[in-house]
């Protein structure tokens, strides 16, 4: 059965998860370093992508919801986390493919 | 209970915490090394793929750690969003680019704050401190993020007045709904007091409120920040999502973003030399009224018709040519005519070189797209400050819908929306031949007094594709 939070060792989960977002913080920070402006439009697309990762927690919570005592509710709006999330994914890495790809080739062509 | 609905297996076992953690791991620096990727130009491409594919697999392995592999009813969403996104993503022109991203950012914001409601309303009655204050924290920043993003998507798509609106008492009740945001994500995560639908309800009404009142006021130039902004705040909103749920991928993924994201807004604040607090507090709106008073309006209106030497002469006898697009080229869908005429120009012997705004089309790195989806030589292709200096030496400059990016009055018109934002140095050239629309300020509302310029400037009004259409044909 699928769960929301998990109960045991809660506080120490905490810690991990901050230590975790921290670290994840400073390493995304320091990650990107003159980015050529022509990179930005397709840059900021894929980490507009990234950010549907969102959709595990909406797959954990509608599945979490579907065994709690109002099911219809809780999958209605789980549903709809869940296709929202799916289409920034989705929609995001393929447009940003998209772009890059034509980046790819042009230069190819010309070298 | 409800073993219609879920089944009954369980998964999670095949995965021990050992190795799922360790996946967790791998797949975190993945997508640190996809972003990494994606900032340098031969690399972006697979560095978009190893992300994607790192999505993909975090989702493969939630749902069997958490034994969501089973619930069958998920699939359908999961289909009917990847449906819809590739759609999206196959549909949409490329000069729409910053408006699908605006609007993809929002519904990523809108999944995050769905996320946290449902954390919300399970632990409401349980003393978990933190995570019902993550919790309402994501609520009110993926709301936030929704309805800000909704706003500026509309904006771009023009389905909103582009201009800034200022509310009566903007600034204060901005504050005030932040004031308000913070006591009740205290009050959400420390008292249960008053039933747990009106708070929800408040939170996410004043988040809206706070996210339309943000974009509203935001106009001109600066949107491509506040886009940028708001990605930024989408990946920090799946992040506490992720800690109000306890996902450990979900944390490290979205504080990737939002950290990343961060650092790219910065990066183009500086670019576009302005100040992320000036444009979050609304500054160049309230600068926006004062331009029409600049002095060089008066000079205006003189500059072209009277020219004695045919501009197709001019652009025929250029040895070093100079082309300036702008998002007018791009609304008239004028980039192929463009290609055509430099085809041409380089044919009779000329060399042309594209110069690059940063903030050419309405975000950093869009107009690249369009040229080089037009099929246009990426290494022709140059960037504002690898070029800036030959515009001195080149013959000529050809400006094709553009205004604001060559626009002089940012070195020295103090006050105006666009003063000390660098520019493309046109002005330094020895002729100028520009085929733009009108003579009517760009999108940022300044005139511009290159067109009170009495020799050498050629301007020829019209839409783009049927002005460039009989150059092309004369030449």
């Amino acid at each position: 059965m699928p769960v929301l939070r998990i109960q045991t060792a809660m506080d120490v989960i905490q810690y991990i998860l901050i230590g975790v977002f921290v670290v994840a913080t400073v390493v995304g920070y320091l990650l990107i370093h003159n980015v050529p402006s022509r990179l930005h439009t397709p840059l900021m697309s894929g980490m507009n992508a990234l950010s549907g990762v969102t959709i595990l927690g909406a797959l954990l919570a509608t599945a979490t919801a579907l065994s709690s005592n109002n099911p219809v509710v809780g999958y209605v709006f789980g549903s709809l986390a869940i296709v929202l999330a799916m289409i920034n994914v989705a929609g995001g890495f393929s447009v940003t493919n998209r772009m890059l790809k034509m980046f790819g080739r042009k230069k190819e062509n010309n070298e | 209970m409800n073993s219609s609905i879920v089944l009954s297996f369980s998964t999670a076992h095949i995965l021990t915490d050992a190795v799922y953690y360790s996946l967790c791991g791998i797949l975190a620096i993945a997508v640190l090394l996809g972003i990494h990727l994606m900032s340098k130009v031969e690399k972006a491409h697979l560095g978009n793929k190893i992300s994607a594919l790192a999505i993909a697999l975090s989702i493969v392995i939630t749902l069997i750690k958490k034994d969501i592999l089973p619930v069958w009813l998920i699939y359908p969403a999961m289909a009917v969003g990847l449906i819809i996104g590739l759609l999206l993503a196959k549909r949409v022109r490329m000069i729409e680019m910053p408006q699908l991203v605006a609007l993809l950012n929002g519904i990523g914001g809108a999944a995050s704050a769905i996320v946290a409601s449902f954390a919300f309303l399970s632990l409401y009655h349980s003393d978990e401190v933190f995570g019902k204050t993550t919790a309402s924290l994501a609520i009110v920043i993926g709301t936030i993020t929704l309805f800000g993003s909704l706003v500026a998507a509309g904006k771009l798509h023009k389905v909103f007045p582009q201009k800034p609106v200022i509310l009566p008492l903007h600034q204060l009740a901005a504050v005030i709904l932040v004031f308000l945001l913070l006591a009740l994500v205290f009050l959400g995560g420390f008292f249960s007091l008053a039933p747990s639908s009106v708070l929800l309800a408040a939170m996410i009404i004043l988040a809206a409120a706070f996210g339309l009142i943000f974009s509203v006021r935001v106009g001109g130039a600066d949107m491509p920040i506040t886009i940028s902004l708001l990605n930024s705040l989408s990946g920090v909103a799946a992040a506490i999502a992720g800690f109000a749920v306890t996902d450990i991928l979900l944390v490290s993924v979205g504080g990737i973003v939002g950290a990343s994201g961060l650092f790219l807004t910065q990066i183009m604040c500086r670019a576009m030399n302005r100040k992320l607090a000036d444009i979050l507090l609304g500054k160049t709106a309230l600068q926006e009224n004062k331009t029409k008073k600049q002095e060089e309006v008066k000079e205006e209106q003189t500059g072209e018709e009277t020219e004695p030497v045919d501009p197709v002469s001019v652009i025929k006898n250029a040895k070093r040519i100079i082309i300036v697009p702008g998002y007018g080229m791009a609304v008239a869908q004028a980039q192929h005519l463009v290609k055509k005429l430099a085809d041409r120009l380089v044919e009779n012997g000329a060399v042309v070189k594209y110069a690059i705004h940063p903030v050419a089309g309405r975000m950093p790195g869009h107009m690249d797209v369009l040229l080089i989806e037009a099929g246009i030589a990426f290494n022709d292709v140059y960037e504002m400050d690898s070029i800036n200096d030959e515009f001195k030496e080149a013959d000529l400059t050809i400006v094709v819908g553009a205004n604001d990016v060559l626009n002089p009055a940012a070195r020295n018109a103090e006050g105006t929306p666009i003063y000390g934002m660098p520019i493309l140095n046109v002005d330094q050239c020895k002729n100028i031949v520009i085929f733009n629309y009108d003579l009517q300020p760009g999108y940022s509302g300044v005139e511009n007094p290159i067109y009170a310029r009495k020799e050498e400037l050629w301007v020829i009004q019209g839409n783009a594709s049927d002005t460039l259409a009989e150059v092309l044909d004369k030449l």
